[in-house]
């Protein structure tokens, strides 16, 4: 394993009449303190600490990466795009479900520890990856694509701008799961639907080019679906694509009202 | 902050689909409308008791016979007793099945929580409608002294 020089902010060498100190990143050190687990050799996962020096502008990932690359190898966990868009890499920073792609370690304490653990409430394959499909068999089941009746048209669906605005936000939606592994309903016994699930449902409930909303509020008006919500709000602190989730999931509640009245 | 053991991976989902039933809906909708219904009730009847006239002090046998001798308060104690012990029920229901981890013991705990629900709601409504603070026949000795005095 090698020391090797940080590297440098820019990768474009100026000369030294043009680069001043006034664009120069801070650095700082800081403790990453991740949940390792490796099912072949732990029982139960336990902290392990790694010191890094990381600068102003690196977020969590940039840190899992640099342990990754030149601390240590075995270090798993999922990322993709690594911009907030593939959802791949929730977890529990700082006891709180974020991405870690979007999570800038200047706004977290640096002088403390800065923990990461796998989302809570689904099994831990390892280290910070967890067994995502109780997840996405939720999703499976709210029917999460476009259902109608009659012949295709030749040309797209149009849809007025008010029709479009009614289920914008929650069209946002990634599927990172962070909202589902922060609700405490979930963490009970997995069987709950879960606010993603939900917000998904809403999606395609409140689109007026959709037929299949009926469908879905029945399948969302089961005991383990939006009537085991207890409006925590977990879930919409949690989001990282800032989606109001207890809102679409009392908007659920209300169509389900409105529909047995 | 100590990391908790690994849950072991579940058996998947195993929902049983409840098929059309509006009972969540139903239940849902009673806690919010209790709940309203029962903050007047509750606050209204604390007032009453430990408030209103001499206060705390006031609460014997007599207060509560003379309270139930009125129509008012019986069906006030009544609805009090119905829709606390039926919101309670299904709060207490709602925090079972959140757990209770296995079948069996979720049952037994059900089991135990409507038997005692309904043990209670029996009793308290005979309470209330049966009351007779001076029953006839009975030995003076026991009775409250204004029942004897006349
Ligand atoms: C004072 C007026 C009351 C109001 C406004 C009220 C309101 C509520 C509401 C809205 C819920 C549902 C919470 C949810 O679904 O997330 C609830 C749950 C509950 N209530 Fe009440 N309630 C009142 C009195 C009572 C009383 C007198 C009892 C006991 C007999 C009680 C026992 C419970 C229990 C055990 C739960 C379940 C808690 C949980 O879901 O974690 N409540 N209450
Ligand atoms: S609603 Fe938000 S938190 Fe939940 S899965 Fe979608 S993007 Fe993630
Ligand atoms: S890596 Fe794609 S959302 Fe973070």
């Amino acid at each position: 394993m090698t020391t090797e020089i940080a590297e440098p902010a820019s990768k474009v060498e100026l000369p030294s009449h043009l680069s001043g100190d006034a664009g120069e990143i801070p650095s700082f050190e800081c403790t990453i303190r991740i949940a390792r687990f490796v099912p072949e050799q732990d029982e139960e996962p336990h902290w392990e600490d790694y010191q890094v020096t990381m600068y102003g502008t690196d977020r969590v990932l940039d840190a899992l990466h640099k342990i990754k690359w030149e601390i240590d190898g075995s270090l798993s966990f999922r990322r993709s795009c690594a911009h907030g868009i593939c959802g791949s890499d929730a977890m529990r920073i700082n006891g709180r479900n974020r991405l870690a792609c979007k999570t800038l370690l200047k706004d977290l304490d640096t002088s403390k520890p800065i923990t990461v653990e796998p989302i809570k409430g689904l099994p831990v394959e390892k280290d910070l990856i967890v067994d995502m499909e109780p997840f996405f068999q939720s999703y499976r089941e709210i029917m999460p694509f476009l259902i109608t009746t009659g012949n295709e048209p030749t040309r797209e669906r149009l849809q007025s701008q008010e029709d479009r605005a009614r289920f914008d936000d929650t069209t946002k939606c990634i599927l990172c799961a962070a909202c589902t592994s922060s609700c405490p309903v979930f963490w009970t016994d997995g069987q709950y639907f879960g606010p993603a699930a939900i917000v998904n449902a809403h999606r395609f409930i409140f689109d007026s080019r959709d037929e299949g909303g009926d469908l879905r509020l029945e399948i969302l008006n089961d005991k383990e679906g939006v009537w085991r919500c207890r409006t925590t709000f977990n879930c919409s602190e949690a989001c990282p694509r800032g989606i109001e989730v207890t809102k679409a999931i009392a908007e659920v509640k209300q169509a389900l009202f409105t529909r047995a009245f | 902050m100590s990391q908790a053991t690994i849950p072991a991976p579940r058996s998947g989902y195993n929902r049983s689909k409840s098929g059309g039933s509006k009972f969540e809906l139903a239940a849902w909708l009673y806690m919010r409308l209790s709940g309203i219904l029962l903050v007047v009730l509750i606050f209204g009847h604390l007032y009453v008791n430990m408030i209103a006239g001499e206060g705390v002090q006031q609460i014997d046998f007599g207060f509560v016979a003379g309270k139930w001798a009125s129509p008012f308060w019986q069906i006030w104690d009544l609805l009090m007793l119905w829709l606390a012990m039926l919101h309670g029920t299904n709060g207490m229901r709602t925090i079972i099945s959140d757990y209770a981890e296995k079948p069996a013991t979720r049952m037994w705990w059900q089991i135990i929580l409507y038997a005692s629900s309904l043990t209670i709601i029996v009793l308290g409504t005979l309470v209330i409608y049966t009351f007779e603070p001076c029953p006839a026949g009975a030995d003076p000795s026991v009775l409250a002294s204004f029942c004897t005095a006349d």
